[in-house]
């Protein structure tokens, strides 16, 4: 069962929110304590966290070996077969290997859990940011970001479903458009040394540097591919390297967008702003069980491989799971639908009896909008 | 001058484990190698303020439970960002089966 609420913000109804990091929204967020806060836990004994937290090379290392094995394949199916109608199911799977598992390897390799030896997080992750469009020292500090403030407004620059929701642009993402452009668009910026405020407001200046010299890194790969487009006068080229991240962004769209879309902002309860959905198990290799989303934020510490025995052993102390991707959708949507015209709106979810009671301290701020 | 400060029974952290210690209103993280011997930081991750005994001691290097950056817990060198600046060590030994810290 789900509940409905509109109250614990108490926003100031007619005043729009801030996304901006740097603006009056971050201001706010700041002094209501909501930056760099304590978060509820659930209660995990230290020996059985111990456990857990174990790191280990084999699990990333088949699925890294199946990735780049079905990468290789279906590339090469695709190459062999291009100019004919064949070659469209080998690139609808190449496209979700490339344009969607990479969300998820970049995500893992950046917390630095997938493998235990670091080398390998280091070399995976820059790979497959490459592959998302995503500057690897600039995300890095964004998704730090995250997960101190996750879904704080003013404070998180992940926050994808902004308030009130634009749903068609929302729609356009499942295709790439307008993110593939614009990330492009942003490492290029980078890549001649300009930095937003935003990006500014998380990276450490220390640490500029070094995003330039990955962004010119990327920005040559992709003046290289396109090159070779024109050169070859095909579009083969593209579609092996940038044209993924279109035509098989869906999948992490598609469960991106379910991560906190329609729940609570400006809390410090994750099981109030992320949502665990349970998934097929094509979707979960894919996803690399970032849909034990509650679970992740908690722990970032545990690896993804033992995402679903944390979740075992929490789930009493969370809301009850979406059952489906599907489930969470309609779940979702019509949170979504009803914050166009009520940005307040969002969904909260009854705990089993077996819960703590979700910390509403922590989240009845009267935090006023720019 | 420093003073050795009692800590706690050695056998109360686990080989390749960290515990909280707090003392004189600060907090430190007192940490046991795989080897047995005992080494002791400053007790909050030099990036956000987060106690370092919630994180994962592994090899010599302890990681922060919130962003997974890494220390050497042996030497405080900030090794995988967001941690950056180094971390505060403290000498560390067994006395009469009692760690002992000296801050």
């Amino acid at each position: 069962m789900t509940l409905a609420d509109t109250s614990p913000s108490a926003f100031e109804a007619d005043t729009p929110r801030d996304y901006s990091l740097t603006g009056p929204g971050a201001k706010h967020a700041i002094e209501a304590g909501l930056a760099s806060a304590e978060w509820y836990h659930s209660d995990v004994p230290r020996k059985v966290m111990k456990d857990l937290m174990r790191r280990r090379d084999g699990p990333a290392l088949r699925d890294t070996a199946i990735w780049i094995g079905l990468l290789t394949a279906t590339a090469a199916g695709g190459i062999w077969f291009w100019g004919t109608w064949a070659a469209v199911p080998f690139f609808l799977v190449y496209g979700v290997l490339y344009g969607s598992v990479c969300d998820s390897r970049w995500h893992e390799c950046g917390h630095g859990t997938a493998f235990k030896t670091q080398w390998m997080n280091d070399v995976v992750y820059h790979i497959a940011s490459f592959m998302v469009i995503r500057n690897p020292v600039s995300w890095r500090w964004s998704h730090a970001r995250h997960h101190t403030d996750t879904i704080i407004v003013g404070r998180d620059p992940e926050i994808a479903l902004m308030r009130p929701p634009a749903l068609l642009l929302k729609a356009l993402a499942f295709v790439g458009i307008p993110e593939a452009f614009t990330s492009l668009a942003v490492l290029i910026r980078n890549a001649g040394g300009i930095f937003s405020d935003d990006e500014r407001d998380y990276i450490p200046e220390s640490e500029l540097p070094r995003a330039v010299f990955w962004a010119r890194i990327h920005v040559a790969i992709y003046a290289a591919t396109l090159i070779a487009a024109l050169a070859m006068w095909s579009f083969l080229p593209l579609m092996l390297i940038f044209g993924p991240r279109l035509y098989g962004a869906w999948h992490m769209i598609m469960a991106g967008l379910i991560q906190h879309g329609g729940l609570a902002d400006n809390v410090l309860d994750h099981r109030l702003n992320s949502r665990t959905v349970y998934m097929n198990p094509i979707s979960r290799w894919i996803y690399w069980n970032m849909n034990y989303h509650v679970e992740h934020h908690m722990f970032p510490m545990v690896p993804y491989h033992a995402l679903p025995k944390l979740h075992a052993l929490i789930k009493d102390d969370l809301p009850a799971p979406n059952r489906s991707i599907a489930e969470a959708y309609a779940e979702m949507l019509g949170a979504l639908w009803r914050q166009r015209s009520d940005p307040d709106y969002y969904i909260r979810k009854e705990l089993p009896p077996t819960a703590r009671p979700y910390r509403d301290e922590f989240h009845a701020f009267d935090v006023a909008r720019a | 001058m420093a003073d050795w400060i009692d800590v706690c029974d050695a056998d109360e952290i686990e080989d390749e484990d960290v515990i909280r210690f707090d003392h004189d209103g600060r907090t430190f993280a007192v940490y046991r190698s795989l080897e047995g011997e005992v080494f002791a930081t400053d007790g909050l991750c030099t990036h956000e303020q987060v106690h370092l005994a919630d994180g994962l001691v592994l090899d010599d290097t302890i990681e922060c439970p919130k962003h997974n950056g890494r220390f050497n817990y042996k030497t405080g060198a900030a090794l995988r960002t967001p941690a950056c600046v180094n971390l505060a060590t403290y000498p560390a030994r067994i006395e009469g089966g009692r760690i002992e810290i000296k801050v």
